[in-house]
């Protein structure tokens, strides 16, 4: 039952004590004045985060100052896709190796990715953007808060539109839920009204949830726009 | 210097030696990796075999520069009368001389000394990338936890320091002793490599953390011998060395460069 719940037994509970409730990360993002914004994307193996990542690169590039740190599990893969789609100066592109660990490594010893996105921002004085991509995990890896400002969490249909009831840190707690592959959805059986609903409710309608195909939409759109407003955010209020 | 457990040096220490500890050391399998690749660790028995060798070798080493840095930081941070009367005076003094004594300093000339004297002994440039990576790693973990003007000097002398230097300076700004610092250093040359294995190999845990706690007597002895050489000038300390592991360093970094390996060292 939610924290909030107004029947039952007639009062509100300030915190909830159900151990199946979830809720938002209630953690404030870190904020440090001076450094480029940091934006986590997480997800299952293939999923589309390398994908995403290049998207975000091909619609932000000409207006950001950005750079990519990747964590591949077990070869440089992303780190290869993203310098052969010369989508950015290759660079601008750290990979992370993270000892067959890569919920670690952007969790629980943010180490190795801190070290790298400090080596992109003493080589790219300015940078406004560091895009941060996970190994591809399970659903429990989200990025620590040290690491990012924001994290966006994709799933996509043709693991099944099952996926967002299944929940998890990332799914539930993500600053927002991708779900990609679209186009997918009618040759695997994934309907797509179900997973909206589901990813609504597992994210108790607080957080946002955007549904995309890159097929259809190359250059993801919706998922730059609301990078774009985490920038605002950032900004020194009047520069926005 | 009296060399018995101190409470609040030995809850740093184990704060130091926990995997939990956000030092970036879980990225590195000190040569794990690449003696698994070719087949040369396959099971408990030949996993109890490396972290034996390593103990003695790589592990000696960096126990002690361990005391040897707990020992420097102590000395800048207690008077220097104290510091001076419980030490054996002969090396120390001298060392003070050449390097023009630390104390009421930064530390400067003997953090570069320690650093350039480790380096020195590790002829592998894969090894000493490693050292480093991890030594900036556990700074970043250090100056949130320790703050300490002795710290600050460290790294302003050697903004990358090694990874035993600095572990052995935290555990002297926390009131660890040298005697510690060593064991502190012993314990993670080989619990690294016997995590790495649980996740490269799938080895039985139980099995490997039998094999890490079976070195605990020789932990100790080379522990005690390290804190016995601490206060010797820098380019007078021990040098053991591993040759097989530095090679084996040296591939599993070129292996990387052709066909990726999971950690980075």
């Amino acid at each position: 039952m939610p924290a909030d719940h107004t029947t039952g037994h007639g009062h509100t509970h300030p915190v909830s004590f159900d151990p199946t409730a979830t809720a938002p990360d209630p953690h404030a993002p870190r904020a440090e004045a001076g450094r480029a914004v940091r934006i986590g994307i997480g997800g299952p193996v293939g999923c589309g985060k390398t994908a995403l990542v290049a998207a975000l690169c091909r619609a932000l590039g000409d207006e950001v100052a950005l750079a990519v740190v990747t964590n591949d599990i077990y070869t440089t893969e992303d780190a290869d896709f993203l310098r052969r789609a010369g989508v950015l100066d290759p660079e601008r592109i750290e990979a992370v190796q993270t000892g067959a660990c890569p919920h670690t490594a952007i969790r629980d010893d943010i180490t190795a990715n801190l070290d790298a996105v400090e080596r992109l921002e003493r080589r790219y004085p300015g940078l406004e953007l560091v895009v941060i991509e996970s190994g591809g995990d399970n659903l429990t890896a989200t990025f620590s808060r040290g690491l990012v400002d924001a994290q966006v969490f994709v799933v996509d249909v043709s693991g099944g539109d099952k996926v967002p009831r299944k929940g998890g840190p990332g799914v539930t707690t993500a600053d927002l839920l991708v779900i990609n592959k679209t186009d997918l959805a009618q040759h695997v059986g994934a309907d797509m009204a179900v997973m909206v609903a589901d990813a609504h409710r597992m994210r108790r309608h607080r957080l946002p949830v955007i549904t995309q195909s890159l097929v259809d939409t190359p250059d993801a759109p919706e998922v730059a726009a609301w990078v774009r407003a985490r920038l605002a955010d950032a900004a020194p209020s009047g520069a926005a | 210097m009296p060399d018995d457990l101190d409470a609040a040096g030995a809850a740093a220490i184990l704060s130091l030696v926990d995997s939990r500890f956000p030092g970036g050391g879980h990225a590195h399998s000190g040569g794990l990796e690449e003696a698994a690749a070719r087949g040369l660790v396959t099971d408990p028995q030949t996993l109890a075999g490396f972290l034996r060798g390593r103990l003695h070798t790589a592990g000696a080493l960096a126990a002690v520069f361990a005391a040897a840095a707990a020992h420097t930081a102590r000395n800048l941070l207690s008077p220097p009368a104290a510091s001076r009367a419980d030490t054996n005076g002969v090396g120390e003094a001298e060392f003070a001389r050449a390097t023009g004594n630390g104390h009421g300093s930064t530390g400067r000339r003997q953090w570069t000394a320690l650093d350039a004297e480790l380096d020195a002994r590790t002829p592998s440039p894969a090894q000493r990338a490693a050292s480093r990576a991890q030594g900036s790693g556990m700074a970043r973990a250090g100056r949130s936890a320790w703050p300490s003007p002795v710290l600050d000097g460290l790294l302003a002398a050697t903004p990358r320091p090694h990874q035993p230097v600095l572990l052995g300076a935290l555990a002297g700004i926390a009131g660890a002793s040298p005697t510690q610092a060593a064991l502190a250093a012993l314990y993670l040359a080989v619990s690294g490599p016997a995590s790495a294995s649980t996740r490269l190999l799938g080895l039985d845990p139980f099995e490997v953390n039998a094999a890490v706690v079976a070195l605990s007597a020789p932990m100790s002895e080379i522990a005690a011998h390290a804190a016995q050489t601490c206060h010797l000038r820098p380019a007078d300390l021990p040098a053991p060395s591993a040759p097989a592991l530095d090679l084996m360093a040296e591939a599993h970094d070129r292996t990387h460069r052709m066909e990726v390996r999971l950690f980075a060292s």
